[in-house]
């Protein structure tokens, strides 16, 4: 991964900068340059690329990390805003010139109204244990992301994370109300208000997915919801990727909104059920169909699913009678991630298309793929068309890893020409950079560009990451001679 | 002037010497704005493409919000977040003032449903930002900007859209004789409960509604465990109509005078409630409120809320956080350098 070059004035002058760093927060702890402490920020979830950042700091208010932006925009050094580190697209990955700000000593609740239906936190909170503040008085926060365990809010307001619930509940920017942001140069802001309206213009929606490069989110007011009286799975196994394509398309269009509508293939489902068993049918493709309501609200709709299934004669129809059931349907998908890792390297994909053109694109990724000598297992979203094409290769034998890189651009410009896009999660990051000329026009880039230029003038905040390096150039290197 | 393609559009706008107003049916002007030489949109109309399965749409801006409702409505579906229709409006107006209805409680605001968008600049540039998926992450999300932008960023000029299946069945709980308090009380109870309610508002005589959407053994089954969390004070009225829920978003029950946009916490909206000077509707379960007032007349607001008058002398309230200011006076400046796009929508 090609990434500018630092600037070596600014790690030259690396003592001084800490030290000042220091002086703006309680806790000198909350600023590490020990490389073995910083190692842990050398990268994110994308781990084949690393960069030892110039420090870290570890900030506990909104005040702090504000006085901390100041001293780096006026010494003209970077910044790294960073959650938990799982980003898969290499967002939260430091250059040698930078320091990460971590968020992850944030994790108050600040306020909680089941009345005004939200939650106001600190972003360094993970985004389960947002769910888990308000659960006992029958509330929880929608998005979802996999990741959720570890995963914090602030990433997931940079990334506009989704998950598999976002078919009904849809994805952050849905469920995010208000900000309290810390711009470059270390001013305060409110955005938003309440329903996430705010004054003027919708900041808070650009924000949203901004991927740290428009200021630093230190807290969110979220919305949270009444959790469902209950929820259950069907498992639909077919003979081809393409009825159960069609069967997607007739449950949407039938009128019913079910939670979520997964899609594994044949040889996600045997690395899965060699993993840990789970169960599943011997198959092409299967579709895991979740509804959500009261007893009889849930039979209802579960009916309609099986009627609609029956036309496109499925090869087994399994709905979940009980908890355990449900956890073993569910079992195979959640586990497909780790269950892939184990037998294989993979590269995960995370294009977008229009559900219609799912078999299509199915079947081109197959011949992309053997084209290319290497093997892929699919995993995703059905009911959205967010696919997950796990690209298996050998880190160990040379040149398998570009192969993979190329076949994986290559899949994702089939994502963009069908009508869809690069990322539906993800996000761009660095690993995507690149390809941003593949979905946008110099002019769509130029405008996204100019909202950049109004919160961080400088090209400050997280640099190189998003918007292709020569597009970007004589914006971050206007930057480069003020710092030198 | 009055365009029939992006590119008409375009010279148009570069040729501008003085102020423009981009504007669709003129329906949603706020005071002050339409200033200048208008550029009527309507000349870039029709539905690009359509794919009910995948519930998703890609309609010119210039399109009447009546015609593309009739579209969805022929496959049984609509735009979720249920926009006030008026005499003449376009969805580019619609999109350009974000306006959003009863539905936006549950299923989100116009913002929510827009996908991606076209848009011709204040330099005549044509951009293209988002998509029509469902999901995408690709780049900054520029299409909540122009939601709601009010045609001071650019002249959108095509957008795609979320659509949503029309629920087959519909009941609405009413509960009458309720003070301000009971009236939110109810309306929280509801919203907090687990039975899906998709609109919670009060009319101008009071009459609180609450309305429950879905296939029939379902909406029939929360409609009697709602009235039961409600104290069975509730009727449940199963009419095939949304008379009710029309009412609370349409204007005509406020009259003609001055027109208040309140948006605030369910939990304020007492406090507003005791204030105010005439008729009013409540909805979003509390966290709007639309009052008609004598001119000159202002809310005393609580902390964090916001008012808008769309009706009579331009007022906002509070006054914008300076800095707040200056990054949208940043944004529009740098999609409208030379200043030309007024504000319409
Ligand atoms: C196993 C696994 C499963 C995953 N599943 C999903 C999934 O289902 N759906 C999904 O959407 N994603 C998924 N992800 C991706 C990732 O978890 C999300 O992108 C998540 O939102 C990142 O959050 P984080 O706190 O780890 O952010 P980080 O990785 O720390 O940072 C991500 C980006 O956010 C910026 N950032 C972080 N905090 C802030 C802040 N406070 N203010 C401003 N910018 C900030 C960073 O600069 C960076 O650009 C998955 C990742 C893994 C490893």
């Amino acid at each position: 991964m090609e990434m500018p070059a630092p600037n070596a004035a600014i790690i030259a002058r690396r003592d001084a900068i800490a030290a000042r760093l220091s002086d703006a927060v309680a806790d000198k702890a909350a600023v590490i340059t020990d490389p073995a402490e910083t190692l842990a920020y050398e990268c994110d979830a994308l781990s084949a690329y690393r960069c030892a950042p110039l420090a870290v700091v570890l900030p506990s208010t909104t005040e702090e990390v504000s006085a901390v932006l100041r001293i780096c925009n006026e010494s003209g050094v970077p910044v790294v805003p960073r959650g938990a580190g799982t980003s898969l697209a290499g967002g939260s990955m430091p250059t040698a010139d930078a320091v990460v700000i971590g968020l992850s000593r944030m994790t108050q609740v600040l306020e909680t109204s089941t009345e005004d239906r939200l939650i106001r936190v600190q972003t360094g909170r993970t985004n389960l244990s947002v769910t888990g503040a308000v659960e006992g008085q029958g509330f929880f926060y929608a998005p979802d992301p996999s990741s959720q365990l570890a995963c914090a809010i602030g990433g997931n307001i940079a990334m506009n994370s989704g998950g598999a619930h976002c078919l009904k509940y849809g994805v952050t920017t849905n469920n995010l109300l208000g900000a309290t942001v810390v711009l470059m140069d270390g001013s305060i802001v409110e955005l938003g208000g309440p329903m996430g309206e705010g004054a003027d213009l919708d900041l808070l929606g650009v924000i949203c997915g901004s991927e740290g490069q428009l200021g630093i989110v230190t807290e969110a007011t979220l919305r949270i919801l009444p959790s469902p009286e209950g929820a259950r799975p069907v498992l639909i196994a077919f003979d081809s990727a393409e009825t159960a394509g069609a069967c997607v398309a007739a449950i949407i269009r039938s009128g019913i909104l079910p939670v979520a509508i997964e899609y594994m293939d044949r040889p996600c489902i045997a690395a899965t059920e060699d993993f840990c068993g789970a169960g599943y049918p011997d198959c092409e493709a299967l579709l895991i169909v979740e509804v959500e309501g009261s007893e009889p609200e849930i039979d209802e709709q579960l009916r309609l699913i099986r009627e609609i299934a029956q036309g496109f004669d499925p090869l087994e129809f399994r709905e979940s009678g009980s908890a355990e059931e449900s956890r073993r349907i569910w079992l195979g998908r959640k586990s497909a991630f780790g269950a892939m890792g184990v037998i294989s390297d993979y590269m995960c994909l995370d294009g977008t298309i229009p559900v219609s053109q799912l078999p299509h694109v199915l079947n081109r990724i197959g011949e992309l793929t053997a084209q290319a000598g290497l093997r892929v297992a699919n995993v995703f979203h059905a009911g959205d068309g967010n696919m997950h094409p796990l690209i298996l290769y050998d880190a160990n034998a040379p040149g398998d890893l570009e192969r993979c890189e190329d076949l994986g651009a290559e899949i994702l410009r089939l994502c963009v020409e069908v009508g869809g896009c690069l990322t539906g999660e993800h996000g761009v990051g660095v690993e995507k950079r690149e390809l941003m000329t593949d979905q946008y026009a110099p002019a769509d880039l130029e405008a996204q560009m100019r909202v950049k230029d109004v919160f961080d003038p400088q090209w400050l905040l997280n640099p190189a990451k998003v918007f292709p390096l020569a597009e970007s150039a004589s914006r971050r290197e206007a930057r480069g001679q003020d710092a030198a | 002037m009055r365009p029939d393609s992006e590119d008409d559009l375009s010279a148009m706008i570069r040729a501008a010497s003085g102020p423009v107003s981009i504007t669709g049916g003129a329906t949603r002007l706020r005071p002050g704005e339409g200033q200048g030489a208008r550029i009527d949109m309507r000349g870039l109309s029709g539905i690009t493409l359509y794919e009910p399965e995948a519930l998703t749409l890609v309609v010119r801006a210039g399109t009447l919000l009546t015609d593309l409702q009739a579209a969805l409505a022929a496959e049984n579906q609509m735009l979720a977040f249920e926009p006030d229709p008026r005499e003449g409006s376009t969805i580019g107006g619609v999109a350009a003032a974000n306006a959003s209805g009863p539905r936006r409680v549950s299923a989100g605001a116009c913002r929510d449903a827009m996908l991606g968008i076209r848009m011709v600049t204040g330099e005549g540039e044509i951009i293209r930002n988002g998509g029509r998926v469902m999901k995408n992450v690709t780049g900054y999300d520029l299409v909540k900007l122009a939601a709601g932008s009010r045609g001071t960023l650019g002249a959108i000029t095509e957008l795609a859209l979320k659509t949503a299946p029309v629920p087959p069945v519909r009941a609405t709980l009413q509960l009458s004789g309720l003070d301000d308090a009971g009236a939110i009380a109810a309306m929280t109870t509801a919203l907090t409960s687990p039975f899906d309610v998709t609109g919670a508002g009060r009319l101008t005589d009071g009459t609180v509604i609450l309305r429950l959407e879905g296939l029939a053994g379902s909406v029939e089954y929360r409609a009697e465990r709602l009235r039961a969390a409600l104290g069975g004070r509730a009727g449940i009225d199963t009419a095939e109509g949304d008379e009710d829920f029309a009412a609370l978003r349409d204007d005509a029950a406020l009259g003609e005078g001055a027109l208040w946009r309140i948006v605030l916490r369910p939990s304020q909206a007492g406090a507003v409630l005791a204030q105010l000077p005439g008729a009013h509707v409540v909805d979003w379960g509390g966290a709007l409120i639309r009052a008609a007032a004598p001119a000159g007349w202002r809310p005393d607001l609580p902390p964090g809320a916001r008012a808008v008058c769309e009706r009579g002398a331009p007022v906002t309230l509070p006054e914008t956080d300076p800095m707040v200011a200056r990054l949208n006076a940043g944004i529009r400046a740098g999609f409208d350098p030379r200043g030309v796009l007024q504000g319409a929508a």
